[in-house]
């Protein structure tokens, strides 16, 4: 049984794979339109979202299967006090596949040694949302073409930002790879990252609280929203929420071909004025979202199509 | 000056951080066993300031392993006949259930109380253990 609860739960042929798939199933989407026929989702929000849960039932759906699930704790019998393990044992025999999200670290993994079906993260706490990161790829590689010899910014919260720890996470993996980490004082990458991951790999990077310097030496600059719900402290969040914002002026300094990514959703991080710059690729990247899942829900599945 | 006499059989736990013998006494389940034992705390150390020592008197068989999770910095030494029979080098476990406890607020483990408490090794240069879940960093005293 496969599940995917780390973006690393993916060996790098697998992944690779699996973009391949996507892409596929993006540039011929009838020729998987009835794949799943038969199949059914579980979507268990045990916190709410709008994107992540609509982009799995959007897949689901584009592969001709059907959805089941709940979008909130309450409206699910973890309000009675039932235990994950005890909800997925139980989901096992509705559904063929299962995407979950929880507000604790931790608990899709726990679903997943309990689980006859194939569990999928879709996001826990602050922790892993590996989901998104197969999106970030699948954008990055479809748009610039390769996933190597690449300079990456990361901007905003770095230090909560699980889809920023988990791009990083990914994309060591490919070689020539330069981080340029741009945040305040407080919201930098946690310590072990650079610890455990940039220095023992020896991956350059450099870190920043000047977007308009770090601008022009990038090809993806991937912003991130500073996440109210992370914090345990609201005048730190009123403090450092605006630090950075990315307007059309700004825009001037980036490369030609750079990319703007953010996981979405946006608040004041990126000005409105930005949205119809070619460069700015965040509404493709949810999109991209929707093929990436789908290409996931069939290889868990483990469903080809000739 | 405290005197506590030389033992015959047993076991010496030295360099144990200042404060940190009775989490030990209590991991190795001393308090279930028949055996003599003797715990110092705040001995004078010239490399740690201060520290706890622990002697056992009369027993030897422990899984001493679970103490490098909790300090790998401990020496274990083995008497046998009065004198240092071994000294016995701390091996540090691939994985430990139910030893040490994640304490982050955001792990599943703080709600599921039934979990059992499992932690990984992720650098054994560093002695670092993360809670299998929420990957948080085992934090010692």
């Amino acid at each position: 049984m496969k599940h995917l609860i780390s973006p690393l739960d993916l060996s790098p042929d697998e992944l690779s794979d699996l973009l391949d798939l996507a892409q596929e199933i993006y540039s011929s989407p009838e020729k998987y339109s009835h794949c799943c026929a038969g199949k059914k989702l579980a979507t268990l929000f045990y916190e709410p979202s709008t994107r992540t849960r609509l982009s799995f039932e959007a897949a689901m759906l584009n592969l001709g299967g059907s959805v089941l699930g709940f979008s909130s704790a309450d409206s699910s019998s973890a309000a009675k006090g039932e235990s994950v393990a005890d909800t997925i044992r139980v989901m096992s025999f509705y559904a063929d596949i299962c995407a979950m999200r929880h507000p604790k670290e931790g608990a899709p993994l726990v679903a997943s040694m309990h689980a006859s079906i194939p569990v999928i993260n879709a996001g826990d706490g602050g922790h892993n949302h590996p989901t998104q990161t197969l999106t970030d790829l699948l954008t990055i590689k479809s748009l610039k073409g390769h996933l190597d010899g690449l300079t990456v910014g990361f901007c905003g919260d770095l230090k909560f930002g699980r889809t920023v720890h988990s791009l990083i996470h990914a994309m060591v993996r490919y070689p020539n790879t330069k981080f340029v980490l741009i945040s305040p004082k407080e919201l930098q990458v946690p310590a072990y990252i650079k610890e455990e991951t940039l220095d023992p790999l020896n991956i350059p990077y450099e870190e920043t609280t000047n977007l308009e310097e770090a601008l022009p030496k990038l090809d993806i600059l991937y912003m991130t929203r500073v996440q109210k719900e992370r914090f345990f402290n609201e005048e730190d969040y009123i403090r450092l929420k605006d630090t950075f914002i990315l307007d059309k002026q700004k825009m001037q300094l980036a490369k030609e071909d750079m990319l703007v990514l953010h996981p979405l959703p946006r608040v004041n991080e990126i000005s409105t004025d930005v949205d119809d710059d070619p460069r700015a690729v965040y509404f493709k990247q949810a999109n991209f979202g929707v093929y990436v899942r789908m290409a996931l829900i069939m290889t868990l599945l483990g469903i080809t199509v000739d | 000056m405290l005197n506590i006499g030389g033992i015959q059989h047993g076991v010496v736990m030295d360099h144990i951080v200042a404060g940190c013998a009775m989490d030990i006494y209590h991991y190795l389940e001393l308090d279930k066993t028949d055996a003599t034992v003797a715990i110092i705390k705040n001995a004078k150390s010239n490399v740690m300031g201060k520290k706890d020592i622990i002697k056992i008197e009369g027993y030897t068989d422990f899984d001493f392993d679970i103490l490098g999770v909790i300090d790998p910095n401990i020496t274990i030494n083995i008497i046998k006949d009065g004198v240092i029979a071994e000294k016995r080098k701390l091996n540090l476990p691939e994985r430990v259930t139910n030893i040490i406890q994640c304490k982050n607020p955001r792990c599943i483990t703080s709600i599921e109380q039934e979990l059992p408490h499992r932690f990984k090794l992720t650098d054994r240069a560093h002695a670092v253990y993360r809670c299998e879940y929420c990957e948080q960093k085992f934090k010692r005293n």
